[in-house]
C-alpha cells in the first residue's frame, strides 16, 4: 500500500552520506576541514582500506588521485585567498588617514547630522559633494528581503520535501522532484526579469502598493531561487530517516501522520535546519534578482512595500565605476567582507547541523 | 563503486588535456591574428548609457561604409567610460557630462595629457511621466522638490492624490550626475529614489508605473509622456525639441561628448571625423538626439 515499501532497506547508509554531499559546492567547501564530525562515519572505514587498494592499482591511478587531491585543496586555497583579498582591500578603511577623512566605521554605523538634512540620519549617497556611507539601510534592506524570501521558501520547500518523501507515490515523486530541482537551474537573471516585468505589476494591482518594485516583489522572486536548495537538502534528510524508526512507530500503533509528526520530523530536524541555513546563505548573497526587482533605493524602514537596496546589489551596481583604492571602493569591499562573513557563518551552521544529524542517525545504524 | 570513480577520473584527465590543446590552439590563433585585427582598425567606444544607442548606430553605419573597420560600442555609464579611458581600456569614451577636474588630473598623471573633448551631439534631458498623468508641464523648482523628496504627492503639483514614485539612475550614470548638478543644485537625491540600471529601464518603469516620474535622454522617450519644462514659474513651458535644444532655451539641454586621450589620428581620427560629418550627424537625428549645427 505504501510507496515506501518499494525502497530496499539497504539504501540507508548511502543516503546518510548523501545528506553530507547534497548542499551546493560553495557550502561544502566552506565547511570542509573545520568539522569534528566524521569519527563514527562509515566513510572513514573505507578510507582506512585505501592504501592497500592503491598498491594494487597502476601508477596512473595514483597520479589521478593526487591530481584530484590537489584540485580539492586548491578550492580551499581559493576560498582563503578570496577572503584575504577582500579583507586586504577593505583594510585601509580602518587605518588610512585620507580615507578616514571621508568615511570612518563610526560614520557608517551611526546616524550623522549631514548639512541639508533636518535630523541625524542614516544615508547611503556615495556619489555626492559629501559622500555618505551609512550601511544600516543596506543591511536592513538585505535582511528584509531575506526574511520575506524565507517566509515563502521555508514552508514551501520543507512542505514539498515532506510530501515527496512521505506521501507522494513513486510516479508523482518522479515528476515533482526533478521539476523542483529544475527550478534551481533557472538563471537568476531570468527570475529577476520575470519579477521586474510581470510579478511586480501583479502584486501592485493585487495589494495596491505605492511602487511596483519593492522588498516584497524581490523577496518572492528570491524565494524561487532558494526553494530548490531547501527542498533538496530537506528531502534527503527525510529520506535518510531509518526505516526501522518508521516501522517501530507503526508497530506501536501510531497512525501515519503521528509517525511523521512525532518520529520522522524530529529525526530529520537537523537536516531540515541545514537546508534552511543553506537557503539563508544563498538568499543573502543572491544579487541579480534583487538588483532587478527591488528598485534599489536605500530606504531605512521595516515596511515590505518600500523599495530596498541590498548589500550584494550595491556592490554589483557600484563597483564598476569607483575610483580604484578610494574611499567608496574600500567601503564596497567592507560590504563584501560583511557579506562573506555572513554567508560563511550560515553555511558552517548548515554543515554543523548536517553533521549532527549524521551522528544522531549514525549511532542507530 | 570505487572502480567507477576511478574510471570517471580517467575521463576527466583526458577531457582536461583536450581542453588544454584547444586553449593553446586558441591562444596561438589569437596571437597570429592580433596584428591583423589592429591593421583592420578596431576602435573601442565605451561609456554613457544615454549614448550607447547613438554610438551603436554610428558604428553600424560606419562599418557599412568602411567594411574594413571594426567599431565596438559598450555602455556602463559615463563614469565607467571615463575610468576606462584613464585605465587605457578604451580609445573613445562617450560621456553625457563633462569630465570632472579630479578625473582630468588622473588622466594627466598617467598620460601627461588632459584629454581631448569633442562635442558630438546635443540632448534635451527629458522628464518622463506615465501617459495617464494629467500634468503637462513642470518647473525646475518642482523637479528639485520631487527628486530631493520634499514633495511626495502629485496633489501638491495639481495632480491626483497619489504618492510620487521617483525613478533615478545608478550613480555611475552621467545623466545622474548631470541631473544632480543642474536640477538638484548638488543636493542629494531622496533616499526613496529608485535606481534603474539604464535609461531604457527608467522608461519601462515609468510606462508601467501610473504615478512614476523619471528622467533620461530624449531618444528613449517612447510609450511615456514627456513633460514641458519651465525655467521658473514665470517663464514659458518648453518642449525638448530640436529648435529649443539647439538654441539652449530648453533648460535641460546638454552636449554629449567624445573624450579621447590624445588628438585622434589614423583609424580613430577617421571615425571621429565621420561622426562630425553630415552623414554622422544625420544619424544623430535619426536616433532621436539633436545634431550640433
Amino acid at each position: 500500500m505504501t510507496p515506501r515499501s518499494e525502497q530496499p532497506t539497504t539504501r540507508r547508509p548511502e543516503q546518510a552520506i548523501l545528506v553530507g554531499l547534497a548542499p551546493p559546492t560553495r557550502s561544502t567547501l566552506a565547511g570542509s576541514g573545520s568539522l569534528p564530525v566524521e569519527t563514527s562515519d562509515p566513510k572513514n572505514h573505507r578510507r582506512a582500506e585505501r592504501p592497500r587498494l592503491a598498491s594494487r592499482r597502476p601508477r596512473f591511478h595514483a597520479l589521478a588521485e593526487a591530481a584530484i587531491r590537489v584540485l580539492a585543496f586548491s578550492s580551499i586555497a581559493a576560498i582563503i585567498l578570496i577572503f584575504v583579498f577582500i579583507g586586504k582591500e577593505a583594510w585601509p578603511l580602518l587605518h588610512d588617514s585620507a580615507i578616514g577623512k571621508e568615511v570612518t566605521l563610526a560614520k557608517m554605523w551611526f546616524a550623522q547630522q549631514w548639512p541639508g538634512y533636518d535630523a541625524p540620519e542614516h544615508v547611503w549617497q556615495p556619489v555626492s559633494e559629501i559622500p555618505k556611507y551609512a550601511v544600516w539601510p543596506l543591511v536592513v534592506g538585505t535582511l528584509k528581503v531575506t526574511l520575506i524570501a524565507m517566509l515563502f521558501a521555508v514552508p514551501l520547500g520543507v512542505g514539498a520535501a515532506l510530501f515527496v518523501s512521505q506521501y507522494a507515490g513513486r510516479r508523482l515523486r518522479e515528476i515533482i522532484k526533478p521539476t523542483v530541482e529544475l527550478l534551481a537551474g533557472v538563471p537568476s537573471v531570468v527570475l529577476g526579469f520575470f519579477a521586474l516585468m510581470v510579478m511586480a505589476t501583479w502584486l501592485q494591482q493585487a495589494l495596491g502598493l505605492d511602487s511596483r518594485l519593492n522588498a516584497l516583489v524581490a523577496g518572492v522572486a528570491l524565494s524561487f531561487a532558494i526553494i530548490p536548495v531547501i527542498f533538496t537538502v530537506s528531502e534527503e534528510a527525510f529520506g535518510a530517516v531509518p526505516r526501522s524508526y518508521v516501522e517501530a512507530s507503526t508497530a506501536l500503533g501510531a497512525a501515519r501522520w503521528q509517525t511523521i509528526v512525532r518520529v520522522v520530523i524530529p529525526a530529520a530536524g537537523p537536516g531540515v535546519a541545514a537546508g534552511i541555513a543553506l537557503g539563508l546563505g544563498r538568499a543573502v548573497g543572491e544579487t541579480m534578482i534583487v538588483l532587478m526587482a527591488s528598485g534599489n533605493a536605500a530606504i531605512l524602514s521595516v515596511s515590505p512595500a518600500d523599495s530596498v537596496r541590498t548589500v550584494s546589489a550595491t556592490i554589483a551596481a557600484e563597483l564598476a565605476e569607483v575610483v580604484f583604492g578610494g574611499a567608496h571602493y574600500t567601503v564596497l569591499f567592507f560590504l563584501g567582507v560583511l557579506l562573506f562573513g555572513f554567508t560563511l557563518a550560515t553555511n558552517l551552521l548548515g554543515e554543523f547541523a548536517i553533521g549532527r544529524m549524521r551522528r544522531r542517525l549514525g549511532g542507530m545504524a | 563503486m570505487q572502480k567507477v570513480q576511478i574510471e570517471s577520473v580517467g575521463n576527466q584527465t583526458r577531457n582536461q588535456s583536450i581542453l588544454k590543446i584547444i586553449t593553446q590552439g586558441l591562444a596561438i590563433v589569437t596571437v597570429l591574428l592580433a596584428p591583423l585585427a589592429a591593421a583592420a582598425g578596431e576602435i573601442t567606444v565605451k561609456g554613457s548609457d544615454t549614448m550607447v544607442i547613438l554610438g551603436q548606430r554610428w558604428a553600424e553605419e560606419y562599418m557599412r561604409v568602411h567594411p574594413k573597420a571594426t567599431v565596438q560600442v559598450t555602455g556602463g555609464g559615463s563614469g565607467t567610460g571615463i575610468s576606462a579611458l584613464i585605465n587605457g581600456t578604451t580609445e573613445i569614451c562617450q560621456a553625457s557630462r563633462p569630465m570632472s577636474a579630479a578625473e582630468k588630473e588622473k588622466l594627466r598623471d598617467r598620460y601627461a595629457t588632459i584629454g581631448v573633448e569633442i562635442p558630438v551631439a546635443r540632448d534635451g534631458l527629458s522628464v518622463y511621466v506615465n501617459e495617464s498623468n494629467p500634468l503637462t508641464e513642470i518647473t525646475m523648482d518642482q523637479l528639485k522638490l520631487i527628486f530631493t523628496g520634499k514633495v511626495t504627492n502629485w496633489k501638491e503639483l495639481g495632480g491626483p492624490d497619489a504618492k510620487i514614485v521617483v525613478y533615478s539612475r545608478e550613480n555611475s550614470s552621467g545623466t545622474y550626475v548631470f541631473f544632480k548638478e543642474h536640477v538638484l543644485k548638488n543636493a542629494d537625491y531622496t533616499v526613496r529614489a529608485q535606481s534603474m540600471p539604464g535609461t531604457a529601464a527608467v522608461v519601462n518603469a515609468v510606462a508601467k508605473e501610473k504615478f512614476g516620474i523619471g528622467y533620461g535622454g530624449a531618444a528613449y522617450a517612447k510609450g511615456i509622456k514627456v513633460l514641458k519644462v519651465k525655467k521658473d514659474s514665470e517663464s514659458a513651458a518648453i518642449t525638448p525639441d530640436e529648435a529649443h535644444v539647439k538654441d539652449g532655451t530648453y533648460p535641460l539641454s546638454r552636449p554629449l561628448f567624445f573624450y579621447l586621450r590624445n588628438k585622434p589620428t589614423g583609424d580613430v581620427g577617421a571615425f571621429v571625423e565621420w561622426v562630425l560629418s553630415a552623414a554622422g550627424q544625420a544619424i544623430v537625428t535619426k536616433v532621436g538626439y539633436y545634431p550640433l549645427k
